[in-house]
């Protein structure tokens, strides 16, 4: 029918534009594979938090500790890990194409299984609690465990760990690293989509709406609630070993762990284009980066002063979010009945 | 670490005393801090992830009078303590109004984007240096020099008791503090009772803006400031009030006093990079052992 | 052997003993009814048999299990399911969702959860919410609807979860008069044609003396009187305990 003829059309734009962006903008390579980026942050924030009613303020935990299990493990391929981060940064790996690749391809995978197994560990902790002591909690994990890696030796400490050097020209490697996270940020949205439309994805709801009306009703609650950090850790974690080996070095504070900046982010582009829906992270994200990217440099200081100002008006005015209110506008294309005849036959037509 | 531990306990043990009156001078004002942070929560059900800012607030604002107006930092604390006041009103009345009646999350974030707006508005005001009010006091020493007090230390431990002390008393004694105490008990039934509650929010989140003002007064004089010091102390109320529990006074005292003891020994004896991870491990621990305190009955944290 | 069969129960609450060496039967596929005077000690009794707190002492059984020390979703998956006095249902969801969240857990597989839901679970859902006379409001946001109608929501999901006994709390409460006749009937028609027990807590005496087919009262956290609705209803325990309610 026709609304399914549109949704397939909007699929193939956007598939043809991330596509051809690059060959179109090259300038903006490096900007626009941020914005996949930032799409894949607000749509795993999303799977736990609008979906599922626990706001974590600390997914961020997942990007680095997947950056750094990439980086030990591509690593540890070709030498001694130990030995190589105490050079702190004197000795580089220098590869070739075909050992790059395979390494960073074990990095991803096993970011990927890493960051799962830290979520299933994790939550079964940090479920325990609700609402803003989940909040807290997951925070205070993430603030340590930039604490901490700061003080490992193994993965570099302060200085951390410098990733092997790509075999190619810059500009080569902008374009595979666009593509690592324009496929990444579409695997993520085809995953959150046939997710939601799942009993899983009505189960994460019901948690969210009435947590012990859930368990009154015998579902397994901290089942659904690993799986579901576990399916963001699991992006979070790729994105990781991806953003590791764009920046060329993994250190704990600015790069593996910006709980301050992505860290905070996440929530924000979540919250902007409406938390709890499919398309809301998506257009919160670019909404978001498209407008930090050009007002962040002509900000000169204030930009973190309007972004708590951003934060403050979107929590309190503005809460459902864009995709939010274009369903509270327009109800009806979205497949939700509003009764707008009061019920005067009351209880006996029921 | 074991070097300093051995120091600790049988080269120097006199040391112990320099670090347990440093813990329990800087713990006095970790008290004051998490006690507006229970006060607001227990009141209006509002987390105040802002409380740590507006202690560095109140820190600069009291370096600020002694830097432009000379005023020395002990007179500059009431009055900091009055313009945090009139702070806190002001963002009650046009943004925590609005998140009272909310979610918790609503609230979290909305004192969030404040606290992140206040660190940034300082940060330009006053640049990133690490700065200190000079209330120019001397130092003490005892024991032959192994223990140095700083006498201005002296003087904030006994400026918090004191201040600490007249907010108890207002609380019980002054209508204010009694209408606060019954609204935090039963908004409805207060407000039935004709008491206007909005008043009462609107004031005590003032009077913990008040309170975070004189509080990083003290720690301006004692300790150091810098805009993005916020985060630990917001941290270190949160633990303390999490540790005691709400309304338990005597707890957020032995637990304030505590928190400071731990990170004066953690950071000498295991080092002082590990500072911040202790404050913040500590944040983790006491969440984890509160949830399983509330597992064996049931309940879950909320 | 009883459905339920609690055993020398007792509960003490911040210095108040809530209930104390009580003792009870829920006969399976019966109604039974527990009525008592305000701060008796219903609620109490009811949350422990549901496992929202754990009992100081005694035994409460469940098909022969002890259940005492269990929790609420692991009650719950063994096929006692209770009802909320505020009615809770998912605000933000329609009826039908509401209902196929309610299908019972216990019997899904990992593979069935990551599946969608089938035309049967939609048909079974529908059905039901005919059943509770909720077909016609069926897509509409159950945070919408009105007191009454969710509590027949409530209701028609817990009969989706086919629990073995259904453990009400005040299904009545804050219903006006002509919609009570309606809720009565259809709990009167689940217990028979679909053959789940009932364990009714009720302070409405016609309501429970209809219903009912046995009653417990308690007063003052004791177990006062038992019997047909007939004998308790002329007990002059029973009536004491109501009028010298104090």
């Amino acid at each position: 029918m026709n609304r399914k003829r549109n949704t397939a059309i909007l699929y193939a734009s956007i598939l043809a534009a991330g596509i051809a962006a690059p060959f179109v903008f090259p300038d903006y390579v490096t900007q626009i594979a941020m914005l996949w980026m930032m799409i894949l942050f607000a749509l795993t924030w999303d799977i736990a938090g609008g979906q599922m009613g626990y706001n974590s303020l600390g997914n961020i935990f997942f990007f680095g500790a997947g950056m750094y299990i990439s980086a030990v493990v591509q690593i540890s391929i070709f030498t001694n890990v130990r030995d190589y981060t105490a050079a702190r940064g004197g000795e580089q790996l220098v590869l070739d194409y075909g050992d790059y690749f395979f390494s960073s391809a074990a990095g991803l995978v096993a970011s990927a299984v890493g960051c799962v197994i830290l979520a299933v560990l994790l939550g079964r902790v940090m479920f325990g609690m609700r609402g803003p002591y989940f909040a807290i909690g997951t925070l205070g994990v993430a603030l340590s465990a930039r604490e901490l890696f700061s003080t490992w030796d193994l993965v570099g400490g302060g200085t951390g760990i410098a990733m092997p050097v790509y075999p190619g020209m810059p500009d080569e490697m902008s374009l595979v690293v666009y593509a690592g996270y324009f496929g990444l940020a579409i695997a993520t949205f085809l995953t959150v989509k046939w997710l939601y439309s799942t009993r899983f994805g009505l189960a994460i709801n019901a948690i969210r709406d009435d947590e012990e009306k859930a368990e009154a009703m015998g579902i397994h609650t901290m089942r659904y609630k690993l799986i579901a950090w576990s399916v963001s850790a699991f992006f979070l974690g790729m994105a990781g070993a991806i953003f590791g080996a764009r920046t060329g070095y993994v250190e704990p504070m600015e790069v593996a762990f910006p709980t301050v900046t992505f860290g905070i982010f996440m929530v924000v582009m979540s919250l902007l284009g409406g938390k709890g829906t499919l398309w809301g992270p998506v257009i919160g994200a670019t909404i978001f980066h498209v407008i930090k990217e050009v007002t962040w440099t002509y900000l000169l200081g204030w930009q973190w002063v309007a972004l708590g100002v951003l934060i403050i008006v979107n929590v309190v005015f503005f809460q459902q979010g864009i995709m939010g209110w274009v369903q509270e506008k327009w109800p009806e294309l979205f497949g939700i009945e509003v009764e707008t005849v009061p019920d005067d036959a009351e209880e006996e037509a029921v | 670490m074991l070097d300093n531990l051995s120091i600790l306990v049988s080269i120097a043990p006199i040391f112990n005393v320099q670090l347990f009156l440093d813990g329990l001078f800087i713990g006095a004002i970790f008290v004051l801090a998490a006690y507006g942070l229970a006060l607001v929560w227990g009141v209006m059900n509002v987390k105040n992830l802002a409380q740590g800012q507006f202690v560095i607030m109140g820190g600069y604002l009291v370096w600020d009078l002694g830097h432009k107006f000379g005023i020395h930092p002990i007179l500059g604390l009431p009055i900091v303590a009055i313009l945090m006041f009139a702070f806190g009103w002001l963002l009650y009345v046009t943004i925590i109004k609005y998140v009272v009646t909310r979610d918790l999350f609503t609230s979290l974030l909305a004192t969030f984007g404040i606290g992140l707006v206040v660190e940034q508005a300082l940060n330009l005001a006053y640049g990133p240096e690490v700065r200190t009010a000079d209330a120019g006091f001397g130092t003490m020493a005892f024991a032959g020099g192994m223990v140095t007090v700083a006498e201005i230390k002296f003087i904030s431990f006994a400026l918090a008791i004191l201040l600490a002390a007249s907010v108890i008393v207002f609380m019980k004694k002054s209508r204010m503090g009694q209408a606060i105490r019954a609204t935090s008990q039963d908004a409805r039934a207060a407000r039935v009772m004709g008491i206007d509650t909005e008043k009462v929010y609107a004031f005590t989140y003032a009077l913990n803006a008040a309170i975070c003002g004189a509080a990083g007064s003290l720690v301006a004089m004692i300790w150091l400031i810098q805009p993005y010091y916020g985060v630990p102390h917001s941290i270190r109320a949160f633990v303390i009030v999490t540790a005691a529990g709400l309304g338990n006074l005597p707890g957020v005292i032995m637990a304030g006093l505590g928190l400071g003891l731990a990170e004066q020994y953690s950071g000498f004896v295991i080092g002082a990079e590990f500072q911040q991870a202790t404050v913040v491990g500590l944040l983790v621990v006491v969440l984890v052992w509160r949830m399983i305190q509330l597992a064996k009955h049931r309940q879950v944290v909320q | 052997m009883a459905m339920i069969e609690v055993r020398n129960v007792s509960k003490a609450y911040g210095g108040v003993q809530a209930n104390q060496d009580v003792s009870m039967d829920v006969a399976e596929g019966a109604i039974t009814g527990l009525i008592g005077p305000n701060g008796s000690g219903k609620t109490t009794l009811f949350n422990s048999i549901v496992g929202y707190h754990p009992i100081d002492s005694g035994s409460i059984k469940f098909l022969d299990r002890e259940i005492s020390d269990l929790r609420v979703p692991q009650i719950a998956r063994l096929g006692m399911l209770r009802t909320f006095q505020q009615t809770r249902i998912y605000g933000n969801m329609n009826c039908v969702k509401n209902m196929l969240i309610s299908m019972p857990h216990r019997s899904m597989g990992f593979f069935e959860i990551l599946g969608k839901h089938t035309a049967e679970d939609i048909e079974k859902a529908e059905h039901l919410l005919e059943f509770v006379g909720l077909y016609g409001k069926r897509k509409l946001m159950a945070g919408d609807l009105s007191f009454g109608q969710q509590k027949l929501l409530e209701f028609a999901m817990a009969l989706m979860n086919n629990p073995k006994i259904l453990l009400l709390d005040e299904p009545t409460a804050g219903i006006n008069p002509t919609l009570i006749n309606g809720l009565i009937d259809r709990l009167k028609r689940a217990n028979e044609e679909f053959g789940i027990t009932l364990f009714v807590i009720e302070h409405n005496m016609r309501v429970i003396m209809n219903l009912a087919e046995h009653i417990y009262c308690l007063a003052h956290g004791e177990m006062l009187a038992d019997g047909k609705p007939d004998a308790i209803k002329n007990d002059q325990r029973v009536i004491d305990a109501y009028l010298g309610a104090h």
